[in-house]
């Protein structure tokens, strides 16, 4: 029988094979490290007296709790400030390469990874980090791990893992004018559920993934873990191999030759059978935002705020009553009609320099709505840089947008960039919990293109509205 | 990790069942970068109170702790195992252990060791009319010892073993590295290295 692209490469990363149901031991090819989920890991290796068997297959940067503006200046809050600290001294003491704030290379992790060349097919990624889901758009087996994995993988390279289940989802035919990848996942997570992708492996399939572009397809497999999948992927093709090709950490010469011509193996085969199968029809997917309190929560911007009594299934219907109390909407009113008060352009999902090209075109002689706020935060200082040489940062400093530094900031609120109560925000991160942007702030997840219109007319827009 | 075969201490009746891990180890302390150091976060809001088990001088330095049904229940935070081992706990006995607690429980060294409720209330009524009696938690035997009165405890075939043999996770997968070594020399030249870095 044919195998899956996430069977094929788990296999191709067997270290053993566990016996009588015991987890295999697979190895890790890429380990990413950041400040907040290592410190324990590096100390229980200190205490234990073990090193780090493969600094050369790992890398740290700073992301979740660096300041976005004043970066030259000490940061202010203590607790940041101690986990930044104590991840330059372990990366010293155990040799690990780290970019820093300041450090063109600093950035989210999951932006930075791919940016050098070093997520590449046929990969397996781990980092201590639910959206490491991401790296799988390259067709590697990429997942989030916890603190004491991540001594585990800095001890050993390799990490026990139980096998899992795989899941097709194919999106079939041609995307609408204005309707992204962020929709995609969107209405993925509205039709599965959040647990839907729970114990799964998801691949995106068919036609309308095929088209789209590597970030957009980073952007569809960083929300995986949103429906509720440790991972999913992406079969490599063309638009894969061109996008690693002269990245610096990219195989060249004969490398390369060998590299390009394993990574065509990696397709699932014809024959192979998942064991679930999910289909949607691009031509359906309109852009989309969330009305709730979790991913799942979202429907068609051209829908209004849905009526929990109408809701059959018991505990959907009070997670639907919770979540319009905390966001303050009554039942009937269109999506179109909510206004925000901050549009939040950044994070993990959305930060690459096609989403900020993309909302640039959309803001490029317009004006921002009254009292918006609108804060565009790059995903890494390389990205920042490439904006600032295509007249990018121009375009969203003449709207009104504030021009920051990279890092996860307003996705989760670890550093100063958080909402206030109250705040509604348009936002083009993955999590719309309560109070992740800012205890009492109210979100609503959307595309970078629904972002931009939204600062242009102040409520929930697509650039469709516009004209 | 150390070793573990027997383990004699004084024994701690916490009379309390649904003990959840946020009592354990309140959320607060998570913050911290250490992996040491969690002593005063154990029970840390019980322990504000006087009459805290804890609080009293017979069982201070206790390394057992005896407590009622479904300990460890809540967050997974393995925060709580590192509070009770800091503190001095080597074993902990329950008539019932909540999954993710055990486990951890199993990787961070400390036995966790299921007795009938019947036998905890025996050695609860020994350790309270006796304050600062010592429980012997026999591993080999999986025996427990309070005074007079030997009891069985029920702990997995597999996590007594680790902890017979003083193995955490990273130990025991080391035990096989000459595979990891071999898998090492067979992957392809291709795959990227960060060191030394490119950009």
């Amino acid at each position: 029988m044919g195998r899956t692209l996430a069977e094929k490469v788990w296999t191709d990363h067997v270290v053993r094979a566990g016996e009588n149901g015991a987890p295999d031991l697979i190895y890790i090819d890429l380990h990413l490290v950041h400040e907040v989920t290592s410190p324990q890991a590096f100390e229980g290796l200190r205490l234990a007296g073990r090193p780090v068997r493969r600094p050369d297959l790992t890398i740290a940067t700073e992301d979740h709790n660096t300041p976005t503006i004043d970066i030259d200046k000490p940061i202010a809050d203590l607790t940041s400030r101690t986990q930044i600290e104590t991840l330059r001294r372990n990366a010293e003491e155990f040799g690990i390469r780290l970019h820093s704030l300041g450090d063109a290379e600093q950035g989210i992790v999951h932006v930075v990874g791919p940016q050098l060349g070093l997520t590449q097919p046929g990969m397996t990624v781990v980092c201590g980090d639910s959206h490491t889901s991401t790296h799988g758009a390259f067709g590697a087996l990429a997942m989030g791990i916890g603190t004491s994995e991540v001594e585990h993988v800095l001890a050993t390279q390799t990490l026990s893992l139980k096998p899992f289940k795989t899941m097709a989802i194919t999106v079939n035919g041609e995307l609408p004018e204005g309707s992204t990848a962020k929709d995609i996942i969107l209405a993925i997570i509205a039709k599965i559920g959040t647990g839907g992708g729970q114990g799964y492996v998801l691949e995106y399939r068919g036609e309308a993934i095929e088209k789209l572009s590597m970030e957009a397809r980073m952007t569809i497999c960083n929300m995986s873990i949103e429906a509720g999948a440790r991972a999913g992927m992406v079969a490599p093709d063309q638009t894969t191999f061109d996008y690693v090709q002269d990245r610096p950490h990219a195989p060249q010469g004969a490398d390369w030759d060998a590299a390009v011509e394993y990574w065509k193996t990696l397709r699932t085969d014809d024959d192979a059978v998942f064991d679930a199968e999910v289909v949607l029809e691009a031509s359906d997917i309109e852009p989309f935002v969330t009305w709730g309190t979790n991913p799942g929560q979202g429907l068609p911007l051209s829908a209004s705020v849905p009526d929990p009594a109408k809701i059959a299934d018991e505990n959907e219907r009070i997670a639907a009553e919770n979540a319009l109390a905390y966001m303050d909407l009554e039942p009937g009113t269109p999506l179109r009609e909510i206004s925000v008060d901050t549009v939040f352009l950044g994070s993990c999902t959305n930060s690459r320099i096609e989403d900020l090209r993309g909302a640039a075109a959309v803001l490029k002689g317009r004006t921002k709505a009254p009292n918006i706020r609108m804060m565009v935060v790059p995903g890494s200082a390389r990205v920042r840089l490439q904006a600032e040489a295509e007249g990018i940062d121009q375009v969203f400093k003449d709207f009104g947008a504030e021009w920051r530094f990279a890092g996860c900031s307003m996705c989760l609120g670890m550093n100063p960039d958080q909402l206030s109560e109250g705040e509604r925000c348009a936002s083009t991160s993955n999590r719309n919990f309560e109070g992740r942007q800012g205890k009492g702030g109210r979100t609503h997840l959307v595309s970078p293109l629904v972002a931009a219109a939204t600062a242009v007319r102040g409520t929930l827009s697509s650039p469709a509205d516009l004209d | 990790m150390e070793k573990i075969t027997t383990h004699t201490g004084v024994g701690v009746p916490l009379r309390r069942s649904n003990v959840d891990t946020d009592q354990i180890i309140p959320a607060v302390y998570l913050k911290r970068v250490t992996r040491t150091g969690f002593e005063d976060a154990l029970f840390a809001r019980w322990r504000k109170q006087d009459d805290f088990v804890l609080n009293h001088e017979a069982y201070r330095n206790g390394s057992v702790l005896v407590a009622g049904p479904d300990f460890g229940t809540g967050s997974s935070r393995e925060h709580a195992v590192w509070a009770l081992n800091d503190y001095g706990f080597r074993a902990v006995l329950s008539p019932r252990f909540a999954d993710i607690f055990r486990g951890n429980a199993g990787k961070g060294g400390l036995v966790a060791g299921e007795v009938e409720q019947s036998d905890i209330e025996l050695i609860w009524k020994i350790l309270e009319n006796q304050p600062g009696t010592e429980v012997t938690v026999d591993l080999v035997e999986r025996t427990v010892t309070c005074d007079t009165l030997t009891v069985p405890f029920q702990i997995d075939d597999y996590t007594r073993w680790r902890l017979l043999e003083g193995l955490d996770d990273i130990g025991l997968t080391l035990q096989h590295e000459e595979d990891i070594t071999e898998f090492e020399s067979r992957r392809p030249d291709f795959k990227p290295r960060t060191l030394p870095a490119r950009t």
